[in-house]
């Protein structure tokens, strides 16, 4: 009895790792596989990776993926936080439904949210295409922006910002001085979340759009039922490795960061 | 000026692209366009989105749904548990791993696991070296609601896992101090501690599994339609807005029935089930 | 932890811009193809970009003519071209969504010409010019189906209960329902249509996965018997698993026409109608028919296409199959029967 509760401690967080993993094992295993198809190994090759690169439409899919969610958070960004500093100002019910209004395309569901944006660029007659999933994503993203930015002004003293004032700063000079620089770790952190949804989401962008405009999981969606191209496979395990790298990278530099601190501290 | 006005853009652009696509979901949803032009109200929209049918797949997906919950969460709080129970330095490498997958497109891993349970993919062929003849495991129900429990796992496990890094070890402590057994502990101490943690869970995973699409169709071979696909029916294949509307309000007033039962379970935390990790 | 940042961010910008740069440089038109998915030999693209580098072809995929024609007939679509098959092109006339075609500027029509004619929903190509035919049948594995296979009937024996693969598609089914029992595969008679539909509801509990495209690869992977699928697809399963066979039930079945049309929204139709007299030309025809296993109605293709697909089973459409076949017509309002019998159908548990 015992022994089996050390064994399941020990393994239980490994084997649910393994399960979560062996999907993207599969993945990239397969990226190097010669043949066309994950039924079947027909050998070790990079072919696909080389292909990858001249396939003038993956290339354009990811190109509107990276820039839609680069330009999606950064409207969001903007947009997002300087509705943070003005909601932050609200008197009590102003303030209740605007809140309330910022939660629904966070709680809706996506596929709700992705269709009643459809209706609207219906019934505004606006032509389906990069625009419209640009904002799709832009709405999305910013209450990610608001809720990240929020609670560090609540944080900050409130007085700051008028003694800027008082003591003749213009207002956006106040802005980028004093209350940007206090609010930088919410807004960092509301970027983060948003280039991320952005980067994910498949349901919004495939309504909003009519899946006409391809970004790579409408283009995996459509061209994953003829079978999954194994030059998608490739660009995923080169975008996988990059992305762990990345975090590998800021973890080192962040415990360098806080062991110097430590040592300071003990000097 | 004033930092109010600041929020003065994105009050333009809440109305514009938040509140009038609901506005628009409700208006498609209860006005017809007659042939002549003339607009009324009807609510033959809302009768066809509660028709036998629609009603037998939304069953279905809150069936599945509770499920995929329940088992997220017995899956996830063991884990989130021992994984508190680490080294920080491991947990948070750890906790990190957990978040990674999500970063691989979800329709790939999706369509991997479909290559995985084939009738002669690999898990199959692993088990005919065993000797054991090979299962049908795709296009089933339990191939629906596995591809649905791997999906929104990480979203229960670190809303659990975040509670119990905050969590203060004292009150365990006490509580074994003063003689309360294991499961005492766990019952009477853990859980409720570890409740804000929990509801955040229940609401990242219910909700979005009743609406998904596209996983039953993958794994399911179409058998057992969720309540998005046939949203996704009505909206890409029928062209049917207004029932498609309908159906999009039912989903709405589900999110509303389960946020304020959310709220009310969850009387401690002030920001409601948001707390995303 | 900022420097990092800043780097992660250099680098995203840098590969936007890198890869926005493919399409910047002089005035082009870009025309927005709507097609079905691996139904255009890849190289082909590339291949009409250089010999017209005025024009941008960018494409999107679909999977059912339901979906092409809700996204169609949406205001405000971008799309230029589409590739409907018989019925939705008659639909798509009916509803005034085409622009009519100016044949001077396809002088390859002329080798289309025979086939154009036999299409009863548009004769004199006003609107659509032939872009690739076949039929609907079964594919079956001979290793796993070892009677003879002539008969819709077999996708209801329970003895190839889980190893029947369905077509995902309203009329698709139906038409295998409605051929089975005898009747018309244009049926308007709600008590036929409702008959079709039972059979389809017996017929669940037997089916492994209602799927599209994907039969292909489940049926070269081998393990499942039999899968109603169209010819082209079949041709390339054939192809990569010789114990597959292909047939024509003897009760008739689909036999029909993908057309290449503009929409009258299109802003491009001139270098629309460039695209179209590029992909008639019979060169181009003879390759991407090769490739993508749909017969061509080129009749000069037809002449050079290789021998060995002239005797893959599925890939020439003998007349006494054509003698069994109809084309699906648009059904109007008639089409929400098939609707609701097809919904009860995919909502069943």
């Amino acid at each position: 009895m015992v022994r089996l509760k050390r064994f399941f401690k020990r393994f239980y967080l490994a084997i649910l790792l393994f399960f979560l993993y062996l999907p993207i094992l599969m993945l990239m295993v397969y990226s190097f596989n010669g043949g066309k198809t994950m039924a079947k190994w027909t050998g070790f090759s990079l072919n696909w990776y080389v292909e990858l690169f001249k396939d003038p439409v993956i290339m354009e899919a990811l190109g509107v993926t990276l820039s839609i969610a680069l330009l999606s958070s950064l409207i969001a960004v903007v947009v997002g936080t300087l509705a943070a500093i003005g909601i932050n100002e609200y008197k009590k019910w102003p303030k209740t439904l605007t809140i309330n209004l910022t939660y629904v395309p966070m709680m809706n569901a996506d596929i709700v949210t992705g269709i009643s944006l459809l209706l609207l660029f219906i019934f505004m007659r606006i032509p389906r295409g990069y625009g419209t999933l640009l904002i799709a994503h832009t709405a999305f993203n910013i209450p990610y922006v608001i809720f990240s930015v929020l609670p560090k002004l609540r944080q900050m003293d409130p007085n700051l910002y008028e003694a800027a004032l008082d003591m003749g700063a213009t207002p956006s000079y106040a802005v980028r001085k004093v209350l940007i620089p206090e609010l930088m770790p919410g807004i960092m952190t509301g970027f983060i979340m948003a280039f991320t949804m952005s980067f994910d989401d498949f349901v919004i962008s495939f309504f909003s759009t009519q899946g006409l405009v391809n970004n790579l999981s409408t283009y995996i969606y459509s061209m994953a039922r003829v079978g999954i191209n194994p030059k998608i496979n490739a660009l995923s395990t080169i975008m996988f490795v990059c992305i762990i790298t990345l975090l590998i990278v800021t973890n080192v530099q962040a415990n360098r960061h806080s062991k110097k601190q430590q040592k300071q501290q003990r000097i | 000026m004033k930092k109010k006005f600041f929020a003065l853009p994105y009050i333009v652009w809440m109305i514009l692209f938040t509140v009038m696509p609901l506005i628009l979901v409700l208006v498609y949803a209860f006005f017809n366009t007659t042939p002549s032009g003339d607009v009324i109200f009807t609510t033959e929209y809302l009768a066809s989105a509660f028709s036998p049918e629609s009603l037998s797949v939304l069953w279905r997906s809150l069936g599945y749904a509770l499920i995929t919950t329940v088992l997220c969460l017995l899956i996830a709080y063991p884990a989130a548990l021992l994984l508190s129970r680490l080294k920080p330095r491991t947990a948070s490498i750890l906790s990190l791993l957990f978040i990674l997958p999500m970063w691989m497109n979800f329709l790939l891993r999706t369509y991997a696991w479909r290559a995985l349970l084939d009738l002669n993919g690999p898990i199959n062929q692993l088990l005919g070296l065993l000797g054991i003849p090979a299962q049908q495991m795709l296009y089933t129900e339990g191939a629906v609601i596995f591809g649905l429990v791997y999906n929104f796992l990480p979203f229960m496990l670190l809303p659990i896992y975040s509670v119990f890094t905050k969590m203060n070890t004292s009150y365990i402590e006490a509580a074994e101090d003063l003689g309360a057994n294991k499961r005492q502990v766990l019952f009477r101490v853990i859980l409720p501690l570890t409740r804000p943690g929990i509801i955040t869970g229940i609401t990242m995973v219910f909700m979005p599994a009743v609406s998904t699409f596209i996983i039953s169709r993958l794994l399911g071979g179409a058998h057992y339609m969720m309540f998005g696909d046939l949203l996704e029916n009505q909206f890409m294949l029928l062209k049917d807005w207004n029932t498609g509307s309908a159906l999009a309000l039912i989903m709405m007033i589900l999110l509303i029935i389960s946020m304020a039962l959310m709220r009310k379970y969850d009387k401690d935390s002030t920001e409601g089930g948001t707390r995303l990790w | 932890m900022k420097k990092t940042l800043a780097l992660v961010f250099a680098i995203l910008l840098l590969a936007v811009s890198l890869v926005g740069c493919g399409g910047a440089g002089g005035e082009k038109t870009t025309i927005h193809l709507l097609n079905w998915g691996e139904y255009l030999e890849p190289t082909l693209i590339d291949q009409f970009q250089k010999e017209n580098p005025d024009i941008i072809v960018k494409f999107t995929n679909t999977t059912s003519n339901e979906e092409m024609y809700t996204v169609c007939a949406t205001e405000g679509t971008e799309i230029d071209i589409v590739v409907p098959s018989d019925y939705l092109v008659e639909r798509f006339i009916n509803e005034d969504l085409l622009a009519e075609l100016d044949l001077n500027n396809i002088p390859n029509f002329k080798y289309v010409e025979e086939v154009s004619k036999t299409r009863t929903f548009d004769p004199e190509s006003k609107y659509s010019i032939p872009y690739m035919m076949g039929t609907v049948g079964i594919v079956y594995n001979k290793t796993l189906v070892d009677e003879p296979v002539d008969s819709w009937d077999i996708l209801w024996d329970e003895k190839y209960s889980g190893q029947i693969l369905m077509y995902d598609s309203i009329r698709d089914s139906m038409m295998v329902a409605l051929a089975k029992l005898g009747y018309d595969i244009n049926s308007t008679n709600p008590e036929e249509i409702a008959k079709a539909g039972e059979l389809l509801m017996q017929q669940k509990p037997l089916v492994y996965a209602y799927l599209t495209d994907e039969i292909r690869t489940s049926m070269i992977g081998g393990s499942v018997a039999l899968a109603v699928d169209y010819s082209g697809a079949a041709v390339g399963a054939i192809q990569e698993n010789s114990d597959l066979d292909y047939v024509v039930p003897k009760e008739g079945s689909n036999v029909w026409v993908d057309n290449l049309v503009v929409l009258k929204s299109s802003k491009n139709k001139e270098a629309a109608e460039r695209f179209i007299n590029f992909l008639c030309d019979p060169e181009v025809s003879k390759k991407n028919s090769e490739y993508i296993g749909y017969t061509t109605p080129n009749a000069e293709a037809m002449k050079m296409i290789d021998p060995e697909l002239l005797e893959n089973p599925a890939y020439p459409i003998s007349s006494d199959v054509i003698d069994r076949c109809e084309y699906y017509k648009d059904l109007g309002d008639d089409l929400s029967l098939y609707n609701d019998v097809w919904m009860k159908l995919r909502t069943a548990g």
